[in-house]
């Protein structure tokens, strides 16, 4: 029996878990996941729960739920990688699982911890996160009885978790202080360290000219060293400083810390691996998929989803002894909210820039490339339904994994 | 690809102005690339830092990101916007011959 080892089941992880299971022979193959969380949360609806759209039901189940009979789970925290020994020691019984190969999809977190002045007294009273399903349950709360005022949203360091759920999370609250009748009253900026409102020239101007039109003010190359929790203010590296009544941060996003105990990840706990097949270029056993890996493309489940697509047909090259294709190209596309009812879409890879377009029919759409429609509105919503039925349980979506340039422009 | 004359030799650059060919680098051209990223003189501490960076994206293949050089070459963040004002990682790349760092995607 050969042994596949997959530490971490959330998005990456679970995903790669229903696809080998059902391509490998069951009578080759022992397939085990580890996972210290009981709870799979659909991470992109937190954004909808500071403002009342979704509630905590909505983007939580049982992990347990999404792994098929057959791979055998582990509910435990992991102590140390060791690739030297082709094992792992994790908590639970002071256990050594030994592996042929290793999925490592340990994902990446927030840590607000690594600012001064964040995660201090003043946390989630006037400053709050929305990335963990804490944050956005205690600042939907706050916002529910604020009376206005000037709201900061800061990005500390990229890269981070979805990097366009900062500028969702500004639109929508444009749309919410609206509807409550007192947006005459609300300073709404993005504080960001990007020159502009994303990473990419051609999104970052059609998405800036957005938030201009929306009255969003945005500050760009401002890295921040501080926040001072009780003069209420941003103090940024040289010594530029933001006053706020309400701070919503995007903390400092890092990989999982049993990277940095195994000595596997960079400064941000990171892994380096091949950046078309995912395969570590140290370990000739060991891959890297999901948020964990350090590649550069946004660490979002699309980009995951993509990315199990080709791995899984690579890996069952791999082990027949055939090299594996560069198939992976970055692709990433992702919804974007931008209120009122509307949405935009974005498709890109390591090459291509976001571009308008239709998508994913060319010409056709039904979805518009970076252009707000109701119908990218109405692809968001329906997406949650798609991520726990189809995505996770790792079923193939009539979606190429590979970017395409038909239906797009310059 | 475009090229342009710095310090008296032709190079590739791509459109934001960062060289594309960092074996075409040298210091004479650092120190003009500086100067037009207003960082002005290049000194010991400016170099300290140059150095660093050429040898990391040697061994790793692209420009190190601002975290990884404070990190490794033992210069705080506040020294690097002092050093080099404004994006200092991406500005530390242009002067060192480097590619735009990666991982702000």
């Amino acid at each position: 029996m050969k042994q596949l080892l997959i530490l971490g089941a959330g998005t990456a992880g679970t995903m790669v878990a229903n696809r080998l299971n059902h391509l490998l022979d069951s009578d080759e193959w022992k397939i085990t996941i580890v996972d210290q969380h009981e709870t799979h949360y659909y991470q992109p609806g937190f954004l909808f729960i500071p403002f009342g759209m979704y509630s905590k039901n909505d983007v939580m189940k049982p992990k347990r739920d999404f792994i098929p009979a057959g791979v055998e789970m582990i509910m435990s925290p992991i102590e140390l990688i060791e690739p030297e020994h082709n094992r792992v020691r994790i908590q639970k019984d002071g256990r050594y699982l030994n592996y042929d190969f290793l999925v490592i999809a340990t994902g990446t977190g927030t840590r607000p911890e690594e600012t001064p002045g964040l995660a201090e007294h003043e946390w989630y009273n006037s400053i709050y996160d929305f990335y963990t399903i804490e944050g956005a349950l205690a600042l939907a709360k706050h916002l529910r009885t604020w009376q206005g005022g000037r709201l900061a949203l800061n990005i500390v360091d990229t890269p981070i978790k979805c990097p366009v759920a900062p500028l969702e999370f500004i639109m929508l609250a444009d749309w919410f202080f609206y509807e409550q009748g007192i947006r005459d009253r609300v300073d709404l900026t993005l504080v960001t360290p990007l020159p502009g409102a994303f990473t990419k020239p051609v999104a970052s101007k059609h998405l800036g000219n957005i938030l201009e039109q929306k009255g969003i003010k945005v500050v760009p190359e401002f890295l921040i060293e501080h926040v001072d929790p009780d003069a209420k203010k941003l103090v940024s590296y040289d010594e530029k400083e933001i006053e706020y009544d309400l701070l919503v941060t995007v903390p400092l996003n890092k990989g999982s810390d049993v990277i940095a105990r195994s000595e596997m990840g960079n400064e941000l706990n990171y892994i380096p691996v091949d950046k078309h097949t995912f395969l570590s270029p140290k370990y000739p056993n060991i891959f890297v998929l999901g948020d964990a890996a350090d590649v550069p493309t946004s660490k979002a489940g699309s980009v995951a989803h993509f990315a199990v697509d080709c791995f899984s047909e690579n890996f069952l090259r791999y082990i027949d002894g055939l090299e594996m294709l560069p198939t992976f190209d970055g692709h990433a596309n992702c919804f974007i909210e931008s209120g009122f009812g509307k949405g935009l879409l974005i498709d890109f890879n390591y090459d291509v820039e976001p571009l308008p377009g239709r998508y994913p029919l060319p010409g056709v759409g039904p979805f518009k490339l970076l252009q707000e429609s109701e119908m990218n509105h109405w692809g968001k919503m329906m997406f949650r339904w798609m991520y726990w039925n189809i995505l996770l349980k790792g079923q193939e979506l009539p979606l190429p994994a590979r970017m395409s340039m038909a239906g797009k422009w310059k | 690809m475009a090229t342009r004359v710095i310090a008296g030799k032709t190079v590739q650059v791509n459109d934001e102005g960062f060289l594309t060919e960092p074996g075409e680098w040298t210091r004479e051209i650092g120190q003009v690339l500086a100067q037009e990223e207003g960082v002005g003189e290049l000194t010991d501490a400016h170099w300290k830092v140059i150095d660093f960076c050429r040898q990391d994206a040697k061994d790793s293949g692209k420009a190190p990101t601002l975290r990884r050089i404070t990190g490794a070459a033992g210069v705080s963040t506040k020294d690097m916007f002092k050093l080099f004002p404004k994006g200092p990682a991406k500005k530390v790349a242009r002067i060192s011959g480097l590619g735009k760092p990666e991982g702000c995607v």
